[in-house]
C-alpha cells in the first residue's frame, strides 16, 4: 500500500531523466517533416542542453535570490513529481494513495516558483506572460483532478501506479466513452501545462503574444538549461498520463513491455503535438479560458458517467 | 453494447455545450445538425432486439427532417441576411457553460429522482431530454439574434424529441411524425419572419423589436 | 486544572498590573507581554498533558446564580484548540512588543495590553468553559476585547468605522448563541454540558441552525464574514494576527462542541457544511483577489481557509452519518490539522504584512516593491507563509488540505447514489481554490517583494528589529516542521476525533489513523525527496558556475532604455484576467480618467471592489431598519418630563397586562 520498491520501478524514472529532451527533439522532427523541411537531428536538444550549461551567467541588478531559485525549484519539483509517475504498468519509485494530488500540487509548486522568478525582474513583459500562466493553470487544475478522480472511480485504485496498472493490463477492455472523455480532458491540460498550441506557441517571436517564453526571458546559461530540462521533463511525465490511457501493453516480457512503453511515450505525445502544431493556429487569448473549461466539462462528464 | 448508448448521450450532452458556448451560428448550425443525426440514430440504439418497422420509419424521418432540412433551411436564412455570429449575448458564453453545467447536474438530479417506465438500459436519455430542454430554454432566453433562438427552439425540440424515442414503440407512429412536421412548419415560418425582421430593421435583434411599440 | 486556572489568572492579573502601570508605557509593556508568555507557557503543560494521554482534566465548583455549576474542563477537544491560542499568542505579544516601540510617545501601551491578555485569557476560558453561562461569559469577554485592541488607531475615521462593523457583527452572532444555549439549557434542566441532552428535542435542525450562524459569524463563514475585511486591515498587525489566526478558529471550535453536544448528525447538515464551505472558499479567494490592502487580502483568505475547515467538518459529519469511519478520519482529521496549520501561516502572514506596514508606512500594494532587498527576514518568512497557504509541498498547508482531498477521493470512488455528486464538488473546488490562492499570492509576494521599489518612500525602508523578526523566523520554522511531521501530528488527534465521533468508532479510528497517517508519511518522504533533490540542484550550479564569471546586468526591456520603476507589472494588472473571469460575482468598479489629445499627460484608472454581500444586502438591510426606526424619532423630545410620562405609561400597561 505505502512505498514499494523493485528493481523494474526505477525505470520509468531512468528513462524520463534521460529520454526527455529527446522528446522535444522529434516533436520539431516530425514539426519540420510535416512541413516540407529536413529538421535538426534529434539530440539536438542535448547538444542546446550542453551549450547552456556551460555558458557563464548574467543577472539582472533587480533581481534577489527568488530569481535564482525559481529555476531550481521548478526543475526540483518536476524532477519529484516524476518520481511518482509511473510508465504505463511498470510502477513509480514512490506509489501511495492519493498520489495524484501531491503530482498536482508538485506542478503547482514549480509553476509558483517560476511565477515569482518572473515578477522578481520588474519587466512588465515577464510580469504578464506571469499572469497568465497564473490564470490559465488554476483553470486547468481542477480538470486535471477531476479527470484523475474519474480515472480512479473506473479502476478502483486511488494511487497513480494503481490507476494506470489497472488501465493498461486490461487491453482496452475498460475502454469506454468515459475515458475517452477523460483523454481529451488530459490532452487539453497537457497542452496548457506544457505551452504549446494552441493555447500558447512555444516558437512566437513576440513578447506581447508570449505566455511561457516570455516568463523566462531573463533567464541564461545554466539557469536557462535548468528551465528547458524542466519543460522537457514536464511533457514527459504528463504524456505519460494520457498514454497510459491508450497504450495496452502487457507482453509479459518486463523488457519488451519497457521497450515498448519507451518507443509509444516518445512517439505518441511526439506525433499529437506534432500534426497540431502543423495544422493549427493559437487561439486567441481569450478564448483559452473556454477552451479549459470545455477541459472542465469533459472531466465533469467522465466522472458523472462512472458515478452513475 | 451499452457503450454505443453512452457515447450518443454524451456526444448529444457536448453538442448542447457547443451550442451554448459558441459565438459563431454557422458551428451552431452545423452543431445543429449533427445532433439531428445522432437523435435519429438513438432510437435504432435503443430498440435493438425489436427493430421494427415503426422505429426505423421515425428514425429516417427525424434524420432528415433535424439532419439535413432544418440546417439546410438555417443556412439558407444566414446566407441571406449575411450575419456571422451572434454578439453580446445577455449571459458571456463562459458563465453559459457553467450554467449549463449546473443545468446538467439539475437534470441528472431530477432524472434520478423520476419514476419513468424505461429500461435500464436507456435510464440516461432521460436526464439527457431534460438536460436539451433546460439547455434550449435558456437559448431562447438569452440570445439576441432571432436566428440563435430559432436554434434554441430546436434544442428544446430535440429534447423532446429524445424524451419520446425512449417511450417510441409505444406511441403510435403518427403522432411523432406529426411533431416532427409540426417543427417543420416552425421553422420555415421563423426563418420567413427572420428575413422579413432583418429586411425591414436592418439587423435581427429580438430586444430591439420593443421599438414597435406605439 | 488548577494549574491551567493559575495560567489563566497570571494573564488576567498581568492585563490588570499592565492596565494599573499605564503611565509608563515600558513598564506595562513589559508585564502584560510576561504575563502572556508566562501565563500561557504554564497553559500548555496541562494541555499537552490531555493531549497526549487523551485523558481529560475537570473541575466542578458550586455556583449560585445560574443554573448549574462553574464546570470547567480539558478534554482532548479544548486541548487541541488550546495549543494555538497558547503558542500564537506568545508569539504575537512577542511580536507586538517590538510592533508598538513606534506608538510608545502617542498611545498607552498599557490600555492595549489590559484587553490583549483579556482576550488570550477569553479565548483559553471558551476553550475549557463545560457551563452554557460560563461559556458565554468567555465568549463576550473574548469578543468585547479585540473591540478596544481595533480601534487602536481610535482618531481615525476608518478605524471607528470598522470597530462598529465588528462589534455590530460579533453581536448579531452572540444572539444566536445564546438561544442556542438557552434552549438547550431549558431543555435539559442545566445548563452544564456534560447533562446536556438533546434526544428529547424535536427541532434538532432548528438548534443545528442557530450554532451554525452563532458560531459562523465568529468563523468568517460567508454571508457573515462582512466584519473580517473591515476589522483586520484596521488593527496592529500582532491583533489581526491573533484574531485571524486564533480567535476566528474558536468558532470552529463551538462547532465541533456543538456537534458533540448535538448527538450524530443528519446527513443533511454534512451538506450545509460542505455547501457554506465551498462557497466561502471560492468566494474568499475570488474577493482576495481584487484586493490591493495587503491586509484586506489576508482578511479574506481567512475566508477562504474557514471554508476548507469547513468542507473538512462537512465530509467528516457525512461520514458520521453514513458510519464511515475513513471519511470521518479524513473529513475532521483534515478539518483539525487545517486549524492548526492555519493558525501558524496565518498569524505568520499578518504578522509580516505588520512589518511591512510599520517600514513602508502603507499596506497599498500597488504603492510597494523591492521590499525583499531591504527586508530579507520578513520577504523569506512571508514567502513561507504565502506558499504554505497556497498548499505547496513540502509545508504544512498541503497536509491538511491532502487529507480533505483523500478523503473526497475516497468517497467518490466508493460511495453509490447521487449524494456522492458532493465528493467531486469539493476536489474540483478545493482545485480551483489551490489555483486561485497561488495566483494571489504570487502577486501578493511578487508585487509587494520583488521588483523595484514603485514609490520613493520604498527606498528608506529598513527592515524590522529582532523582537519582531523571532516569532516570525519561529512561525515559519513551524510551518515547514508541520508539513514534515504531519503523520505525527494527525495520530495526536485520534483522542480528539474519538470524541467528536461519540465513541462510536472506537475501534475504527485508530486503524484508519494509521492507514492516513502512512499515506501522510509517504509524502514526507516525497518532501525529503523534494529538498534533497534541491539540495543537490543548489550544489549542481555552484560547481556550474564556479568556473565561469558571473556578471550583473539590466532586466531586458525590449530593448527599451529607459525603464522606470513605474513601467512594471502592477497587482491589479496581475489579476485583471482573473477578476474579468469572475467579474459577475466581483462587480469590481473601474474609474478611468482615459488619454486625450497628442500628448496626454494625466491618465488615471482606479479599480474598486467592495464586498458584495455588504453592499447588496447587509446596507440595504440596516439602511431600512434605519429607516423605520428614524420613524420613532418623535418620541424623544429632551424633556425630562415627558421621559417620565412614558415610564409611568409603560408600568401602567404592565400593571393591566398582570391583573388581566
Amino acid at each position: 500500500m505505502m512505498t514499494y520498491w523493485s528493481h523494474q520501478s526505477i525505470s520509468p524514472v531512468i528513462s524520463a531523466i534521460f529520454l526527455a529532451p529527446l522528446l522535444f527533439g522529434v516533436i520539431n522532427w516530425i514539426k519540420a517533416f510535416l512541413s516540407g523541411r529536413r529538421g535538426a537531428p534529434w539530440l539536438q536538444p542535448y547538444f542546446d542542453l550542453w551549450k547552456l550549461m556551460r555558458k557563464s551567467a548574467v543577472y539582472s541588478r533587480t533581481t534577489t535570490w527568488i530569481f535564482r531559485a525559481g529555476p531550481l525549484v521548478g526543475l526540483g519539483a518536476i524532477l519529484t513529481a516524476a518520481m511518482i509517475m509511473p510508465m504505463g504498468n511498470i510502477p513509480a519509485l514512490v506509489s501511495f494513495p492519493g498520489d495524484f494530488v501531491l503530482f498536482a500540487y508538485l506542478l503547482a509548486l514549480g509553476r509558483f516558483f517560476t511565477i515569482i522568478a518572473a515578477l522578481d525582474t520588474g519587466s512588465s513583459f515577464q510580469g504578464m506572460g506571469a499572469s497568465r500562466e497564473a490564470y490559465f493553470s488554476a483553470l486547468s487544475e481542477p480538470a486535471l483532478l477531476l479527470a484523475l478522480t474519474a480515472v480512479a472511480r473506473r479502476t478502483g485504485s486511488n494511487s497513480l501506479s494503481g490507476m494506470y496498472e489497472v488501465l493498461s493490463s486490461g487491453s482496452w477492455a475498460l475502454v469506454s466513452p468515459a475515458m475517452v472523455l477523460v483523454f481529451i480532458a488530459i490532452f487539453i491540460v497537457f497542452l496548457t501545462e506544457n505551452a504549446r498550441i494552441p493555447v500558447d506557441d512555444p516558437t512566437t517571436h513576440l513578447e506581447l503574444t508570449m505566455i511561457h517564453e516570455v516568463m523566462v526571458l531573463d533567464h541564461g546559461g545554466p539557469d536557462l538549461a535548468f528551465i528547458n530540462y524542466g519543460a522537457a521533463l514536464k511533457m514527459w511525465i504528463l504524456g505519460q498520463l494520457l498514454i497510459g490511457i491508450v497504450n495496452p501493453v502487457h507482453t509479459g516480457i518486463m523488457w519488451l513491455n519497457q521497450t515498448i512503453s519507451i518507443v509509444v511515450s516518445l512517439s505518441g505525445p511526439a506525433i499529437a503535438v506534432g500534426l497540431i502544431e502543423f495544422s493549427m493556429a493559437r487561439l486567441r487569448l481569450k478564448r483559452v479560458p473556454q477552451l479549459l473549461v470545455a477541459a472542465g466539462i469533459f472531466s465533469v462528464l467522465a466522472l458523472i458517467m462512472e458515478l452513475r | 453494447m451499452n457503450n454505443w448508448i453512452d457515447l450518443l448521450i454524451i456526444l448529444l450532452i457536448l453538442s448542447n455545450f457547443v451550442m451554448l458556448g459558441s459565438s459563431r451560428l454557422a458551428v451552431c448550425i452545423r452543431t445543429l445538425a449533427i445532433q439531428g443525426i445522432l437523435l435519429g440514430i438513438l432510437p435504432l440504439m435503443i430498440d435493438r432486439q425489436d427493430l421494427v418497422l415503426h422505429t426505423t420509419l421515425v428514425s429516417i424521418g427525424a434524420l432528415i427532417i433535424k439532419g439535413i432540412v432544418f440546417p439546410w433551411l438555417l443556412f439558407k436564412v444566414l446566407r441571406r441576411i449575411g450575419i456571422r455570429r451572434e454578439i453580446e449575448p445577455f449571459v458571456g458564453y463562459v458563465p453559459s457553460l457553467f450554467i449549463g453545467l449546473a443545468g446538467l447536474i439539475v437534470s441528472l438530479y431530477i432524472g434520478s429522482k423520476l419514476d419513468f417506465p424505461a429500461p435500464e438500459s436507456v435510464a440516461d436519455v432521460i436526464p439527457l431530454s431534460l438536460f436539451s430542454i433546460l439547455a434550449g430554454l435558456f437559448l431562447l432566453t438569452t440570445r439576441k439574434k432571432a436566428l440563435s433562438m430559432v436554434m434554441g427552439y430546436l434544442v428544446l425540440e430535440n429534447g423532446i424529441y429524445a424524451f419520446g424515442s425512449v417511450v417510441l414503440n409505444k406511441v403510435p407512429v403518427i403522432v411523432e411524425l406529426g411533431v416532427l412536421l409540426d417543427a417543420l412548419v416552425a421553422v420555415f415560418i421563423m426563418g420567413i419572419a427572420t428575413y422579413h425582421i432583418n429586411r425591414e430593421f436592418d439587423h435581427i435583434d429580438v430586444n430591439r423589436l420593443d421599438n414597435l411599440k406605439g | 486544572m488548577i494549574v491551567f486556572l493559575l495560567s489563566v489568572i497570571i494573564i488576567v492579573a498581568s492585563g490588570f498590573a499592565a492596565l494599573v502601570t499605564r503611565r509608563s508605557n515600558s513598564l506595562s509593556t513589559f508585564l502584560g507581554v510576561g504575563g502572556v508568555c508566562a501565563g500561557s507557557l504554564i497553559g500548555l503543560i496541562p494541555t499537552f498533558n490531555v493531549l497526549i494521554h487523551g485523558s481529560r482534566l475537570s473541575l466542578h465548583l458550586p455556583w449560585h446564580f445560574a443554573w448549574g455549576s462553574f464546570f470547567v474542563e480539558i478534554d482532548p477537544l479544548s486541548s487541541f484548540f488550546l495549543i494555538p491560542v497558547f503558542g500564537v499568542s506568545i508569539l504575537t505579544a512577542v511580536y507586538g512588543a517590538g510592533y508598538l516601540q513606534h506608538y510608545r510617545q502617542t498611545h498607552l501601551l498599557g490600555v492595549h495590553w489590559f484587553f490583549f491578555n483579556l482576550l488570550v485569557a477569553g479565548m483559553a476560558m471558551v476553550a475549557v468553559a463545560g457551563n452554557g453561562v460560563l461559556f458565554l461569559i468567555s465568549w463576550e469577554v473574548m469578543s468585547l476585547a479585540p473591540f478596544f485592541l481595533v480601534t487602536f488607531h481610535s482618531d481615525q475615521s476608518k478605524v471607528q468605522h470598522a470597530g462598529w462593523v465588528y462589534l455590530v457583527a460579533t453581536h448579531l452572532g452572540a444572539i444566536f448563541l445564546l438561544v442556542f444555549f438557552l434552549l438547550m439549557g431549558v431543555n435539559s434542566g442545566s445548563m452544564d454540558f456534560d447533562h446536556f441532552n438533546p434526544s428529547g428535542y424535536h427541532h434538532l435542525s432548528l438548534l443545528f441552525l442557530l450554532a451554525v450562524i452563532g458560531f459562523g459569524s465568529k468563523s468568517g463563514f460567508i454571508p457573515f464574514h462582512v466584519w473580517l475585511p473591515e476589522a483586520h486591515p484596521a488593527a496592529p498587525s500582532h491583533v489581526s494576527a491573533l484574531m485571524s489566526g486564533v480567535m476566528i478558529k474558536m468558532g470552529i471550535y463551538g462547532l465541533f462542541r456543538s456537534l458533540v453536544l448535538l448527538g450524530v448528525p443528519s446527513v443533511g447538515w454534512g451538506y450545509v457544511f460542505i455547501g457554506i464551505g465551498l462557497i466561502s472558499g471560492i468566494a474568499g479567494v475570488t474577493f482576495a483577489l481584487a484586493q490591493h490592502d495587503l491586509k484586506r487580502l489576508l482578511a479574506y483568505h481567512s475566508v477562504e481557509n474557514i471554508g476548507i475547515i469547513s468542507i473538512g467538518i462537512g465530509i467528516g459529519m457525512l461520514g458520521l452519518s453514513w458510519d464511515n469511519p475513513v471519511l470521518v478520519v479524513m473529513g475532521m482529521g483534515g478539518a483539525l490539522l487545517h486549524v492548526l496549520n492555519h493558525s501558524l501561516f496565518k498569524s505568520l502572514l499578518f504578522l509580516g504584512a505588520g512589518s511591512v506596514q510599520h517600514a513602508s508606512g502603507t499596506l497599498e500594494i500597488e504603492h510597494m516593491g523591492g521590499l525583499l532587498k531591504r527586508m530579507p527576514i520578513t520577504g523569506m518568512t512571508f514567502l513561507v507563509g504565502a506558499a504554505a497557504i497556497c498548499g505547496l509541498p513540502p509545508l504544512n498547508g498541503f497536509i491538511s488540505e491532502f487529507l480533505i482531498y483523500q478523503g473526497s477521493v475516497y468517497g467518490s470512488m466508493f460511495l453509490e447514489g447521487a449524494t456522492v455528486g458532493a465528493m467531486p464538488a469539493v476536489i474540483a473546488g478545493l482545485a480551483l481554490i489551490g489555483g486561485l490562492a497561488a495566483i494571489c499570492f504570487t502577486k501578493a509576494f511578487g508585487i509587494v517583494f520583488l521588483g523595484t521599489a514603485r514609490r520613493e518612500k520604498g527606498v528608506s525602508v529598513r527592515e524590522s528589529r529582532l523582537s519582531m523578526k523571532i516569532p516570525m523566523l519561529i512561525l515559519s520554522a513551524l510551518c515547514l516542521l508541520c508539513g514534515l511531521l504531519g503523520a505525527d501530528i494527525l495520530k495526536t488527534a485520534a483522542p480528539v476525533l474519538n470524541m467528536v465521533t461519540m465513541n462510536r468508532f472506537l475501534d475504527a479510528i485508530p486503524l484508519e489513523l494509521i492507514k492516513a497517517a502512512n499515506s501522510l508519511r509517504s509524502v514526507t518522504w516525497v518532501f525529503a525527496g523534494l529538498i534533497l533533490i534541491l539540495t543537490g540542484l543548489i550544489f549542481f550550479r555552484k560547481w556550474l558556475l564556479s568556473k565561469r564569471y558571473v556578471q550583473e546586468g539590466v532586466t531586458w526591456d525590449c530593448g527599451y532604455i529607459r525603464p522606470t520603476s513605474r513601467m512594471q507589472y502592477t497587482a491589479s494588472s496581475f489579476v485583471q484576467p482573473v477578476t474579468g473571469f469572475f467579474r459577475n460575482i466581483l462587480q469590481t468598479r473601474n474609474i478611468v480618467s482615459p488619454p486625450h489629445g497628442l500628448f496626454p499627460t494625466k491618465v488615471s484608472l482606479t479599480t474598486k471592489t467592495p464586498d458584495v454581500f455588504e453592499k447588496k444586502f447587509y446596507s440595504p438591510l440596516f439602511e431600512g431598519t434605519k429607516r423605520i426606526l428614524f420613524g420613532l424619532r418623535w418620541i424623544q423630545q429632551g424633556r425630562i418630563q415627558l421621559y417620565i410620562a412614558y415610564i409611568v405609561i409603560t408600568l401602567i400597561i404592565l400593571l393591566i397586562w398582570k391583573v388581566r
